[in-house]
């Protein structure tokens, strides 16, 4: 048998790995965001960039997310790629202008004249009992705009390929990491290697009842369908891995195959991911659909401080698998 | 802060020739301005626009000091910058009345011109939205060492936004060569900048440590004196500016705001356009130095009218974009 080099890494490794070989093997590539220097943000991703690649390339900024980004999307106008680093996903809400009226729209309104080949990476999710302003998950906002690409890894394998196809896309791309996920581990190949967008991966195969997940979800639904799987039921778990471009057929194929569909998300449920997807899953599999298609998001609600009051907004495999349990009629 | 009023007088010198053109190009953008406003009353241009008449010496003073393979960003008022960066009368009337020919191809419009031959980086609706974009370009002109500068044309409406002053921040820190062109026409759209802006306008960027100062919007040689010695500045290695042109908007906020005694004297509008007109003001200097006379300014006038009559009647004639290329472009 021949020898696989595969190795062990965190989430948090893989996303640096991705970020180190593509600024070895592109000068335009650089990081920008509070923080990201000698500091490797506090999430500790980007620890040791700046001692490879120095101050010029790793740049920390003053605390002014709509500035720096304004900044990235002209430099990424102008001839580099610039990969931006903001901290919390609840602070998309400040650069909101910078990408949606200008980085999502400048190719568009330009006739194709200007490109924007820029890289936002940040965070969502809950759990870390940072209340309402640090918890969000806002990746629908930014799948709802016309120009913007939006991934959402789930492993350290698919953190690595789908950052490298980030850096190298000549559109500006919004690459969300969950927070309580960075220490995860899990297997990446040492061989240079891209995954695209638009490419669902079915994490785990089954027959009875379709879960699409994403993201933070993914390990619930893994966890719901081991539990699924000890009183017969037979889970599929997809992950769509990029919620723009979606990769329509691989949720459909799936739906129809087990004829059952759940759809988990952390965002909020209500006209979150999880309606859109249903709505995918609804039209492209309805005469295979045995029930309705559920969806479970965060509850609509702000993220609350409190232990057992947060625990109670965000998606559980317990309620995941008492919902495809009831699904499946037993 | 300084004022340099007389900087013509002791800075760059422009030649005869260079002098002519920038008549030209000042008279290009009026003549392009009044067609825009004649093709809106003829109800031929979708939408509306904003026009630049009275601003002219603003954006040609400051085209002309750089290179061609400089940056500007625009605004919402933005043809005069587009036409002195470069562009052409013809498809930027395509590209206003939506036609394929367009520098847009009729998707971005009167407020989005947008040409990477010439420069422009776009013309941005969103007040005070492109700021980030200029100093993003003179980062990466940094980057690069390309040796290029960026110019950020914008409103004294943008004294308003916050971005603003982030990017004044982040551009004094990483000592971007970029220039803060404000054009104050005194009004952010309906309302007197007086009623919108606290304390002292160069004491904003100052207090960044940005080199500051105001010139007089209305007189090209001297906006094109100072602006070519901040471009060469910026250019030599030192740094952002900030240059104050004062400035008059001949029209309304946009060719539909017609009745405007509510917020201006017509009083106040005849005194500027008979007095401070900038046009007149460089072909009155060109002739009293005798630099120049009256019959070719004239023959310049009227060769800027063919060309306008011209850009016009090839902009009608052009057909719209197919509704095929509607999905074109969202994605690169």
């Amino acid at each position: 048998m021949p020898e696989v080099a595969v190795r062990e890494l965190t989430m948090a490794e893989a996303v640096r790995e991705a970020l180190a070989e593509e600024m070895r093997r592109d000068p335009r590539v650089f990081i920008m965001g509070e923080d990201v220097a000698e500091a490797g943000t506090p999430f500790k991703v980007l620890s040791g960039m700046v001692e490879e690649f120095g101050k010029s390339r790793v740049i920390d900024t003053p605390i002014s997310e709509p500035g720096f980004t304004g900044i990235a999307v002209g430099a990424a106008m102008t001839g580099m790629r610039p990969v931006v680093d903001i901290m919390f996903g609840d602070f998309l809400t400040l650069v909101m202008d910078q990408m949606v009226n200008q980085a999502a729209k400048v190719h568009y309104m330009s006739g194709g004249a200007w490109k924007v080949p820029m890289v936002l990476r940040t965070t969502l999710g809950g759990g870390r009992r940072s209340a309402a302003q640090h918890s969000q998950s806002l990746h629908a906002w930014m799948s709802h705009v016309p120009g913007l690409k939006v991934v959402l890894p789930s492993t350290p394998y698919d953190a690595k390929g789908l950052m490298k196809t980030a850096i190298r896309d000549d559109n500006p791309v919004v690459f969300f990491e969950d927070k309580m996920m960075f220490k995860v581990k899990g297997p990446v190949p040492v061989e240079d290697y891209a995954i695209p967008f638009g490419v669902a991966d079915v994490k785990r195969e089954g027959e009875d009842i379709t879960i699409v997940a994403t993201s933070s979800m993914v390990p619930v639904a893994l966890g719901a369908a081991k539990m699924l799987e000890e009183i017969g039921i037979s889970a599929e778990v997809v992950d769509p891995r990029t919620t723009w471009p979606l990769d329509e057929k691989t949720l459909i194929e799936s739906a129809k195959k087990t004829s059952r569909a759940i759809v988990v998300d952390e965002g909020y449920e209500r006209y979150g991911v999880t309606a859109e997807i249903a709505s995918v899953i609804a039209t492209g599999a309805f005469y295979d659909l045995d029930a309705p298609v559920k969806r479970i998001g965060a509850m609509h609600v702000p993220v609350p401080f409190s232990p057992p009051l947060e625990d109670a907004t965000i998606p559980t495999e317990q309620l995941l698998f008492e919902t495809a349990k009831k699904m499946c009629k037993r | 802060m300084t004022t340099a009023a007389n900087e013509s007088k002791t800075g760059a010198t422009l030649g005869a020739e260079q002098l002519l053109h920038i008549y030209r190009q000042m008279t290009r953008i009026r003549s392009f301005e009044e067609q825009v406003n004649e093709l809106y009353l003829r109800a031929v241009m979708p939408g509306l626009s904003h026009l630049y008449s009275g601003e002219e010496a603003v954006a040609v003073g400051i085209c002309e000091a750089l290179r061609p393979d400089d940056y500007i960003t625009s605004t919402h008022r933005g043809h005069g910058h587009c036409l002195a960066k470069g562009a052409t009368p013809d498809r930027m009337y395509a590209e206003l009345l939506g036609k394929e020919a367009g520098y847009c191809r009729g998707k971005g419009g009167s407020m989005h011109i947008a040409d990477p031959a010439s420069g422009n980086l776009g013309a941005n609706a969103i007040v005070g939205g492109s700021v980030g974009m200029a100093a993003g370009a003179a980062f990466s002109a940094k980057m690069r060492g390309s040796g290029q500068v960026a110019v950020c044309f914008f409103g004294e409406g943008a004294l308003g936004q916050g971005l603003l002053y982030e990017v004044l921040n982040l551009s004094k820190l990483w000592n971007l060569p970029v220039i803060y062109a404000c054009e104050n026409n005194m009004y952010n759209e309906y309302t007197h900048y007086s009623e919108t802006t606290a304390g002292e306008i160069l004491a904003r960027p100052a207090a960044f440590g940005i080199p500051a100062e105001a010139v007089d919007g209305q007189d090209v040689r001297t906006v094109h004196a100072v602006a070519s010695r901040l471009v060469g500045d910026a250019r030599a290695g030192k740094g952002p500016s900030f240059l104050l042109c004062n400035t008059y908007r001949y029209r309304g906020h946009h060719v539909g705001d017609v009745n405007r005694e509510y917020y201006r004297a017509k009083q106040e509008e005849t005194t500027w356009l008979n007095t401070r007109d900038p046009i007149k003001i460089l072909a009155d200097w060109m002739i009293s130095q005798k630099l120049v006379e009256q019959p070719a300014l004239d023959k310049i006038q009227a060769e800027v009218k063919s060309e306008i009559e011209a850009a016009v009647a090839f902009a009608l004639k052009s057909p719209y974009p197919g509704v095929d290329q509607v999905e074109e472009d969202v994605y690169a």
